[in-house]
């Protein structure tokens, strides 16, 4: 699954408090008291981009394989639900982020689940065999059995030649998670799955004096792991622009284009994130007006990025109206491009993208279920106060530094563009 | 004292968890409209749906109720659609339309501080939306491709002709659209929809979040004024006609490399005694992760990635639908799988342990689902609009706790036959 951290951050200050185990778990708890429930959420400092490029998709196996029962509980599931609980988990390029949500009155049943398995999972093969069919079902089911599935798979591998964002959560290929070997799944987890490698978020109807003495208890003993120093290859400045065409039997012709752009700390993220909304952002911005409505080039077009920490991509994707060549259509979308370079956009376009933000910063604050998420996303990016923080970041974007960035993104040696012909 | 992992702490059963849905407010605009809203949460925030009556049960001609119900947002008398979409978005606020059998709605999602300038605006939508030729040759043409790519996937198809063969294709839940739906709709045909059912039509409203003060008074000036809820709405009836055939395997992709399985009966709405029961059997059969058909059919045997069983949300009458996508090779051996989990459900008690774990997932999950006022009025929403109260609520509650394995058994034994099922592969 893949997750767009885009615009998860939050208007209202969002209290909590922090402290630390001594096994180095990070620990964060967000009080509320107007609901009955609670939200236990572990985030794991491990993605897709931390994998041995020979064997890509453990991550993403792992968000499988830690359903399979721990070394004291034989099923993950049943005493959640008896609880009244229910529990999911993503996994991204940059993490795994595995959450419950409990009636407050039964949360030590989270802590006790949640650290079984972060004590130990049960390995058993009978759950590797069977969770390595579900995952090549859920490979097939999304990438080859879906017109343009393998789209993403291209133009990864077409953008990055050496950062490991070069494969997709779900792996490189179908034969890397079906050779996982028990010995590698263990190896796997005894490197990442470390309390010193992880994120507690508790949110909801409990206290920091609750939280407090059971993660002590159920999470306290759990030895700590090797430090993981995080040495990725760096993705060299794109010198020359790329392309890739690929024939399918699809049933229209679809462009999809790629600038690289800033990661997560650098100077200019949150200008892109505007640009991606000036662009693309809803039936007012600039692609769907110019393109869908007022060209008729395209029948659908979308501009967004996955607001990864590395160095991400911004995306520019679209399906062309049947009769419309590829290069006319190419050229469209590069005239808005060099407008929004050339042109300083109006004030009360960039206010509206801002208003967008803020919008966007309410509605996902409503649960405590994205609070938690937020917060250990915060967390890991250094400091969870961030997210109190971001609006005001955006509120001083001004139209002169949208400029600025669109003009060191929007070079064409610095794209990546995969022309997909239907065959049809 | 040394830690026992193996030991669960203590639960609270959610059996005994008191659960109650927060009631409503009410009160009636100058023309008649009923406005039910729910007030409520920490965030500076609020939604409204404007329902109108104007489904696709209403269509004389296939696929106009949605494409009005589309295009509202696409022009007024006063306003191009960027115009409209850019206002709606300066203030950063969400107006989605949604066209379902019965009802159609335009849904805000608002700052609550932006309600007073949006308002008008949404109210425009509802008497001056003018449905120009360019707009609608735009939504033909894009929606036709939407339908040649959507055709190539085996999960769109047999979502489609399942619910033909459960309902027929001439009735409004087992109707869908074709190249024909799109290239016969005329302007006409939308203006004349549009005037009978959104601008003439009855409508009825359900507001959640943080009101502004005046919210009552504004509701009057802009919707209240409207010449809504004058004329009954025409009667209709739209007979079931199943099909005779209940076995299909359609090849829709040689290369395919998965099946998109659907298995499917009739079932009654709500309003049947049998309906609260039939849920907690449905979650016992298919309904959750923990269901028998994902433990057997993903966990244990990998055949695909899930599978799920549910109770269709329709209000005339509603399907018990089991729904997979499954590997090629297995499709056959996944069906199988399904009619034996049928027939251990039919032939054996399901185990008090068992039987006590959906309860508690159930009602925890329901717990959850009214945590916030979006969510509660949206479980207000669904009951209004079938014609269900509070006692509803309650006796679903009530039967969750008290049914036993027997009832259940009966249950399996009256709708869990196979020869009532429906049973489609698409690959």
């Amino acid at each position: 699954m893949v997750v767009r951290f885009k615009l998860i951050f939050v208007v209202l200050m969002i209290q909590f408090e922090k402290f630390q185990l001594a096994n180095g778990l990070k620990v964060l708890v967000h009080q509320d008291t107007s609901t009955p429930m609670a939200v236990v959420n572990v985030l794991y400092n491990i993605g897709a981009k931390d994998e041995n490029p020979a064997q890509t998709g453990f991550a993403h196996l792992f968000e499988h394989l830690m359903f399979g029962g721990s070394v004291n509980i034989p099923v993950y599931d049943e005493p959640l639900q008896r609880a009244g609980g229910e529990n999911n988990a993503y996994t991204t390029n940059d993490l795994t982020n595995y959450y419950c949500q409990i009636p407050a009155e039964n949360i030590e049943t989270a802590f006790w689940l949640e650290s079984d398995r972060m004590l130990s999972l049960a390995f058993s093969e009978k759950s590797l065999e069977v969770q390595r069919k579900v995952v090549c079902e859920e490979f097939k089911e999304h990438y080859i059995n879906k017109p343009y599935g393998d789209a993403w798979h291209k133009m990864r591998a077409l953008a990055y030649t050496n950062h490991p964002y070069r494969w997709m959560t779900i792996g490189a290929e179908l034969s890397h998670v079906e050779n996982a070997k028990m010995q590698d799944v263990k190896d796997f987890f005894f490197k990442f799955y470390r309390p010193n490698n992880a994120i507690l978020v508790v949110t909801g109807n409990t206290t920091m004096e609750q939280v407090k003495t059971l993660a002590e208890k159920w999470f306290g003993p759990i030895p700590a792991g090797e430090a993981y120093h995080r040495n990725l290859p760096i993705e060299p400045v794109q010198e020359k622009m790329r392309s890739l065409e690929v024939h399918a039997d699809v049933p229209m012709d679809m462009l999809m284009m790629t600038w690289h752009m800033g990661g997560r700390f650098d100077a200019g993220y949150h200008e892109t994130d505007l640009i991606t909304e000036v662009l693309g952002g809803g039936a007012s911005a600039r692609l769907y007006e110019q393109l869908i409505k007022v060209k008729q080039l395209f029948s659908s077009i979308d501009c967004y990025h996955f607001g990864t920490v590395d160095p991400g991509l911004l995306v520019i994707e679209g399906k062309l109206v049947k009769g419309v060549s590829m290069a006319v259509a190419e050229k469209a979308v590069l005239d808005e491009v060099e407008k929004i370079k050339q042109e300083l956009l109006p004030q009360k376009e960039v206010q509206k993208v801002i208003n967008k933000t803020e919008s966007i910063i309410c509605f996902e604050d409503m649960s405590i279920m994205n609070r938690a998420h937020s917060l250990a996303f915060y967390e890991l990016l250094g400091d969870a106060e961030m997210m109190n923080q971001e609006l005001e970041k955006y509120q001083a974007i001004t139209p002169e530094r949208i400029q600025a960035t669109a003009n060191a993104i929007f070079q064409d040696r610095n794209r990546n563009t995969l022309y997909y012909y239907s065959k049809n | 004292m040394a830690l026992d992992r193996m030991k669960a702490p203590l639960i609270k059963d959610a059996v005994d968890f008191d659960i109650q849905l927060k009631p409503y407010q009410h009160f009636t605009l100058n023309n008649g409209v009923e406005v039910y809203s729910y007030e409520g949460g920490a965030e500076e925030v609020m939604m409204m749906d404007l329902v109108f009556f104007a489904g696709n049960c209403y269509e004389e001609k296939n696929w106009v109720a949605a494409a009005t119900n589309f295009l509202l947002k696409n022009g007024t008398h006063q306003k191009t659609a960027f115009e409209l979409n850019d206002h709606f978005e300066f203030y950063g606020a969400y107006v989605n339309r949604t066209c379902y059998n019965e009802t159609a709605t335009i849904n805000l999602h608002t700052l609550s501080k932006h309600f007073e300038a949006l308002l008008p605006v949404v109210s425009e939508l509802v008497t001056e939306s003018n449905f120009s030729e360019e707009e609608l040759k735009i939504y033909q043409q894009n929606q036709l491709q939407r339908l040649t790519l959507n055709l190539k996937k085996s999960d769109f198809i047999a979502n489609r002709l399942i619910d033909e063969y459960l309902f027929g294709i001439n009735h409004p839940y087992g109707t869908y659209s074709t190249e024909a739906s799109f290239n016969n709709l005329t302007r006409e045909d939308l203006v004349k929809f549009y005037d009978r059912f959104y601008k003439h039509g009855q409508a009825v409203v359900f507001m959640a979040g943080k009101f502004p003060k005046n919210m009552q008074s504004l509701m009057n000036k802009y919707i209240g004024a409207l010449p809504l809820n004058q004329q009954a709405l025409p009667s209709y009836a739209h007979p079931i006609i199943s099909a005779a055939t209940k076995k299909y395997s359609i090849v829709n992709d040689a290369s395919s490399v998965q099946g998109s399985i659907r298995m499917a009966r009739r079932f009654p709405n709500r309003h049947h005694p049998d309906f609260p029961g039939t849920q907690v059997l449905n979650n016992v059969l298919g309904g959750f992760f923990g269901s028998r058909l994902m433990r057997n059919i993903r966990e244990d045997k990998g055949y695909t990635y899930g599978i799920h069983s549910y109770l269709q949300n329709h209000v005339q009458e509603c399907a018990w639908m089991i729904s997979t996508d499954a590997g090629k090779d297995v499709c056959g051996a996944t069906i199988e799988e399904v009619y034996k989990e049928m027939a251990i459900l039919r032939n054996e008690k399901i185990d008090e342990a068992e039987l006590k774990l959906v309860k508690n997932y159930m009602l925890g999950a329901l717990l959850g689902d009214l945590d916030g006022p979006f969510q509660i009025m949206n479980r207000w929403k669904t009951y209004l609009l079938n014609d269900l109260d509070i006692t509803y609520f309650n006796k679903t509650i009530e039967t969750v706790r008290a049914i036993q394995p027997a009832d259940l058994q009966a249950l399996a034994n009256q709708y869990l036959q196979p020869e009532d099922f429906y049973e489609l592969v698409v690959y």
